[in-house]
């Protein structure tokens, strides 16, 4: 395998596993920008990728509509039951004032049942779908896609992909210039502040908890119908830990979430290459395939300097206290 | 105040209390309420544990469900499943089905098993038992009956017609996890592509892991990016993965599928499937069972010679028919003993 080729299949599948982790990590930015913690992001991305899943085939399969558009449907559908999973986490630590960390734990443990439940009803008893048959294809751009290294490499990618490089944009420009996103960080910051100024803790950290929601369904929808087309216990395996992990190794900023979502992408796209590249030979595979992990933990662990959270994250507000 | 946080406590412990949802077995009676079965007096009941690729694998627990499907439908037995999702559920799966007692076989689909069947049936010594894939080193207890396939000849076969028919000279395997059984597949894959074109180069993949479509589908395009154009997978539900990556490519990025005839999964892109028939080894146990014979304590081998393993039916769709006939060559070669086909990489070395 040539220089080229090598680079090619690496960035390429980069961009391809970090693609779900940047979506849910911008949903945990969000989140946590607004005080509230969200530990239930692994739960979000499997409801997303079950709906996903299940709309894309009975849309494109049942149905019959088109084959380009099910994927789509499939997305949408990932993105509001994203939303309505999230909206107990909202209720149970914004007016129900909860301890968020639990809440968000039992929302992991209840969208992983509620998922696998449903595939064995609808799918005769089975514990994963059938094969997705019309999953999203990678997009061949004229002329762009012919731009050596770039092109194959960083062009051809899933539209989710696209869209997640969108989203990091937008919601980028939502935070930091937008009257709603400087509300956003006064809720995470210093919620009695705000609420002296007339903003409405509890809604705009509502509205924050359930789009995140939403973006950590889109997160768990790739992952079924554009990287593994199916749904099964396994297909959200501890992305959503790591798309936390993400998020504060990008200090709850959603270009440095981006960034080290691509930083865990390259890891495992480093793992699973290993052995076609022939790093097998001088480094064990069960050493490459921990990586994305270690690193991880390594993260976490603080070796990239401090990361300091939003200074009311994880504090339900109590009106009127002190 | 305090009322609040008593709500609290119970939306969470409610989401909590789902959890039991996710588990469970599932109870599959297939439509058995018409057939009295051949021997007209008590039905017999046979329970399958798939591994962690589940039912759905498009591989050889789903081989293994529609062998038990056929038997239901022709023998009139009662089937139960049980799905497994980690390593784990395995014992307590099939504790299930033999400590419930009314299960008069209870079989365990892939060698991963091997040592939870060998523990629950020494400890249920009066329980019958079977297992897909593993010989158990050897060592079998008296009520539990081995089925094994000669999986490296059919394998050679595929190396045959990978050789034949790539334009590169280079062809792939994507394995699951590299242990002895899957090597059978890659070895045998090897001596085929050696037999009919020493000079093509074969590179050898593992995935680590038999239920991930995504890495099978990396590993795919990483060998059709190095200019691999057919690529064999003996990888479970992993595997799907490489068909995902060859439909995605589309014309000239072939795939060769495994244990199923999986020609349906890409159409276009499908050369063949080395066909494995364990839905037949799961009936013919089932029938003989029910005629009262059970050969516990021996290995049963299902090879090319009797149907064990073939090419699928539907290789003829893109195969040209030269080819095929090249197949069946070796084919009666492998039969009457005249090519022995290497299973490790020990017999590879010497291989001609």
């Amino acid at each position: 395998m040539n220089f080229a080729d090598m680079l090619i299949t690496i960035l390429n599948g980069t961009i391809i596993f970090s693609t779900p982790l940047i979506l849910a990590a911008l949903g945990g930015v969000i989140n946590e920008r607004s005080g509230v913690v969200n530990i239930g992001l692994e739960g979000l991305m499997t409801v997303g990728a079950f709906a996903a899943a299940v709309i894309t085939i009975w849309t494109g399969e049942t149905l019959g509509l088109p084959g380009w558009l099910a994927p789509y449907l499939g997305i949408i559908a990932a993105m509001i039951v994203g939303m309505i999973f999230a909206v107990p986490h909202a209720v149970a630590s914004i007016d129900l004032k909860a301890d968020q960390v639990v809440s968000g734990v039992a929302l992991n443990i209840f969208a992983a049942g509620v998922a696998m439940f449903l595939v064995k009803k609808l799918f005769e008893g089975a514990g994963q779908t059938t094969t997705v048959q019309n999953v999203f294809t990678k997009v061949n751009i004229p002329f762009l896609s012919d731009i050596p290294i770039i092109g194959p490499g960083l062009l051809k990618i899933y539209p989710t992909s696209y869209l997640a490089f969108i989203l990091v944009a937008v919601i980028y420009w939502m935070l930091f210039k937008t009257p709603f996103g400087l509300r956003l960080r006064a809720v995470g910051e210093h919620p009695r502040a705000a609420d002296t100024l007339g903003v409405s803790v509890r809604k705009v950290r509502y509205i924050a908890v359930i789009l995140s929601g939403g973006l950590a369904g889109i997160g768990g929808g790739t992952l079924s119908i554009a990287i593994s087309s199916n749904f099964q216990h396994s297909t959200v395996s501890g992305h959503g830990f790591m798309a936390l992990a993400a998020m504060i190794f990008g200090k709850w900023h959603p270009v440095g979430a981006m960034g080290a979502a691509l930083f865990f992408g390259l890891a495992t796209a480093l793992a699973v290459s290993g052995q076609v590249l022939g790093l097998t030979q001088y480094v064990p595979s069960e050493f490459l395939n921990a990586l994305p992990y270690l690193l991880t933990i390594l993260a976490l662990a603080g070796v990239v300097g401090r990361a300091e959270a939003p200074a009311a994250s994880g504090k339900p507000y109590e009106k009127g206290s002190r | 105040m305090n009322a609040k946080k008593v709500m609290g406590l119970a939306v969470t412990s409610v989401m909590a209390a789902s959890l039991v949802a996710g588990c469970g077995t599932s109870n599959n009676k297939a439509d058995n309420n018409t057939q009295g079965g051949t021997t007209g007096g008590k039905k017999m009941t046979i329970a399958m544990v798939t591994d962690v690729g589940g039912i759905h694998d498009n591989s050889f627990n789903q081989s293994a469900n529609e062998g038990l499907d056929r038997a239901s439908k022709d023998l009139g037995i009662e089937k139960k499943v049980a799905e497994s999702k980690r390593a784990e559920d395995y014992t307590p799966n099939l504790n299930s089905f033999v400590k419930g007692g009314n299960t008069d076989l209870t079989w365990g689909i892939g060698f991963l098993m091997a040592d939870d069947i060998k523990k629950v049936a020494l400890a249920n010594p009066n329980s019958k038992l079977a297992i897909i894939d593993s010989d158990l080193s050897g060592d079998i207890p008296k009520n539990v009956e081995a089925v094994t396939f000669n999986e490296n000849e059919g394998s050679f076969l595929m190396g045959v017609l990978a050789a034949k028919m790539s334009k590169t000279h280079k062809v792939g395997f994507v394995g699951g996890v590299k242990f002895a059984l899957i090597e059978k597949f890659e070895y045998g894959f090897k001596a085929g592509v050696k037999a009919v074109d020493p000079t093509a180069q074969v590179t050898a993949v593992y995935a680590d892991a038999f239920d991930k479509p995504d890495k099978g589908k990396l590993l795919a395009s990483q060998l059709y990016q190095q200019g691999d154009d057919i690529i064999f997978h003996a990888a479970g539900a992993t595997g799907d993965g490489v068909f995902a990556e060859a439909k995605e490519r589309g014309a000239g990025y072939w795939v060769i599928g495994v244990d199923r005839d999986q020609y349906d999964l890409a159409p276009k892109n499908t050369l063949s499937s080395m066909v494995k028939r364990v839905d037949n080894a799961v009936y013919d146990v089932a029938k003989d069972l029910q005629a009262g014979k059970f050969e516990g304590g021996t290995v049963r081998t299902f090879s090319l010679k009797d149907g064990g393993v073939d090419y699928a039916p539907t290789t003829k769709n893109n195969t040209p028919q030269d080819v095929i006939t090249l197949m069946d060559d070796y084919k009666k070669k492998i039969i009457d003993g005249s090519i022995k086909v290497p299973a490790t990489a020990d017999e590879f070395n010497n291989f001609k």
